[in-house]
């Protein structure tokens, strides 16, 4: 098989699962409304499909500091952080990630793809290793296979697995990285940090936390999962992203450890790119002033998501084990589940479709990603239709 | 590790590999696990880790890259648990 016929037998492998003229996957948004509107064709959605967490993407602060920027200093950087790229707002941004998490330092990165790359590979290289959730994301994966190091994984939040791993390891422990995600993007799930704590530190690993969902999300200031266990000091490395809670794109690094500095200078994903724009830079600042003082968001956030994980519960569907911003009916098979996000799109609600091998245990998942600016109808009106195509699934 | 060993890694595998198989393809120390079997990269993973709980050894999944037959698979299993 030469190599244009292995992408022919990938492409017939994802008509089996999609039939021509399904376009799930890439569908083309014609025009955005709001935060939780848009059109698809000529149907006007609602939008559950996003990581719009706090619903800021049209927050006038945000919009206003990307225009000054724009006008100030232009389209882009055009150049790397190692070499022109590194304008006052991406050192300003970095100093403010760093006070918001209370930390030495901060980096920054162009997306959050390549935070997790940056990060991952700059700690850790051949002889080392990586022992990561089985569920991790691709970026996870990717970084891993990036730096070289030995790669371990542990069954999906289960401690218990991880430990016999660990155990295996011997002497390995003391150049090992342990990567967990605050919450989980499939499921929603998030991570059982305390336990995992405890086994880094008895191990004496170091502890890579990737908060990309749980940003914004979860704790009073929305720092994620470790503001909500209290365990912000014993995370050695946080990374995360701007594209969700904070409404850009780009990325981050946090840590207490003055190695993280160096990264700068051994992270190809870090130096081989250009920075984020100026526009970029500054919405993400103002979206991350806007983040911290956003209790108000979270509370409308985490009411629009019980309400919707509760009405889809109730009426039978299979859900992730905790009640959060993505909620995923899980569906035995490619068809229910594509069947069920036609129907959806038919009623004007777009949602995600996600397939195996993407989805967890060889099911498929229709998720949603509920965000505070839904409003308590659009929520109902989401959880109504869902319930009157239950039998789809069933 | 002996040759009998060996033998027993590679039934082990091509019983596993039937269990998640989609294809009614015989399997033999020369199948292609992924292009032959059909098993998807999550499925394949997976199956290491139950490899790994069996043997008591630790199978980067890096090493993986080299494999694409059963015996490659087998060969790899065999070097790991030799040297454990």
């Amino acid at each position: 098989m030469n190599l244009l016929e292995k992408l022919d037998a990938s492409a017939a492998a994802r008509k089996a699962l999609l039939p021509d003229g399904v376009g799930a996957f890439g569908i083309p948004i014609e025009e955005v409304y709001s935060a939780t509107e848009a059109r698809i064709g000529d149907r006007r959605v609602l939008l559950l499909g996003t990581n719009n967490y706090l619903g800021l993407t049209f927050a006038p602060e945000c919009i206003r500091a990307a225009h000054e920027a724009i006008d100030k200093e232009g389209t882009g950087t055009t150049g790397s952080r190692m070499a022109n790229g590194s304008y006052f707002g991406h050192r300003s941004l970095e100093r403010e990630f760093a006070d918001f998490y209370q930390c030495d330092s901060a980096i920054v990165f162009t997306t959050g793809y390549q935070a997790n790359l940056g990060t991952i590979s700059g700690l850790v290289g051949p002889g080392d290793t990586v022992l990561i959730d089985g569920d991790s994301h691709a970026s996870i994966y990717d970084g891993c296979v990036l730096s070289g190091a030995d790669i371990i994984r542990f069954k999906h939040n289960d401690t218990i697995d991880m430990e016999k791993r660990l155990r295996r390891l011997g002497d390995r422990v003391e150049t090992t990285l342990i990567i967990a995600e605050g919450i989980y993007s499939m499921l929603g799930d998030q991570a059982p940090l305390a336990d995992i704590v405890k086994l880094k530190n008895a191990y004496g690993c170091i502890l890579l936390l990737d908060e990309a969902h749980s940003l914004g999300v979860l704790g009073e200031t929305g720092q994620g999962l470790v503001e909500t266990t209290g365990l912000l000091k014993e995370v050695d490395f946080i990374t995360g992203t701007f594209s969700k809670s904070l409404c850009s794109i780009g990325g981050y690094c946090v840590s207490n450890h003055p190695q993280l500095e160096q990264l700068r200078y051994v992270s190809h994903p870090y130096i081989f790119t250009a920075s984020p724009s100026p526009a970029t830079i500054a919405s993400t600042r103002a979206a991350l002033e806007l983040l911290r003082k956003g209790s108000h968001l979270r509370k409308q956030l985490w009411q629009n998501c019980t309400q919707l994980y509760t009405q889809l519960k109730e009426v039978g569907y299979l859900l992730g084990p905790h009640p959060g911003p993505v909620i995923a009916a899980i569906v035995d098979t490619p068809r229910q589940a594509l069947l069920l996000w036609q129907n959806l799109l038919e009623h004007n609600i777009y949602v995600n479709l996600i397939l195996p091998p993407a989805a967890p245990e060889g099911k498929s998942l229709v998720r949603c990603s509920v965000n505070a600016a839904h409003t308590t109808e659009q929520i109902k009106y989401v959880g109504d239709t869902f319930c009157k195509l239950r039998s789809l699934v069933c | 590790m002996t040759e009998n060993n060996y033998n027993e890694i590679m039934k082990l595998l091509c019983d596993r590999l039937e269990g998640v198989s989609n294809s009614n393809v015989q399997i033999t120390s020369e199948t292609n696990i992924i292009s032959q079997l059909s098993i998807d990269s999550i499925k394949l993973l997976n199956l290491i880790m139950e490899i790994e709980d069996t043997f008591d050894i630790s199978i980067p999944i890096n090493a993986l890259t080299d494999v694409q037959t059963v015996r490659e698979l087998a060969d790899l299993v065999y070097k790991i648990k030799s040297a454990s």
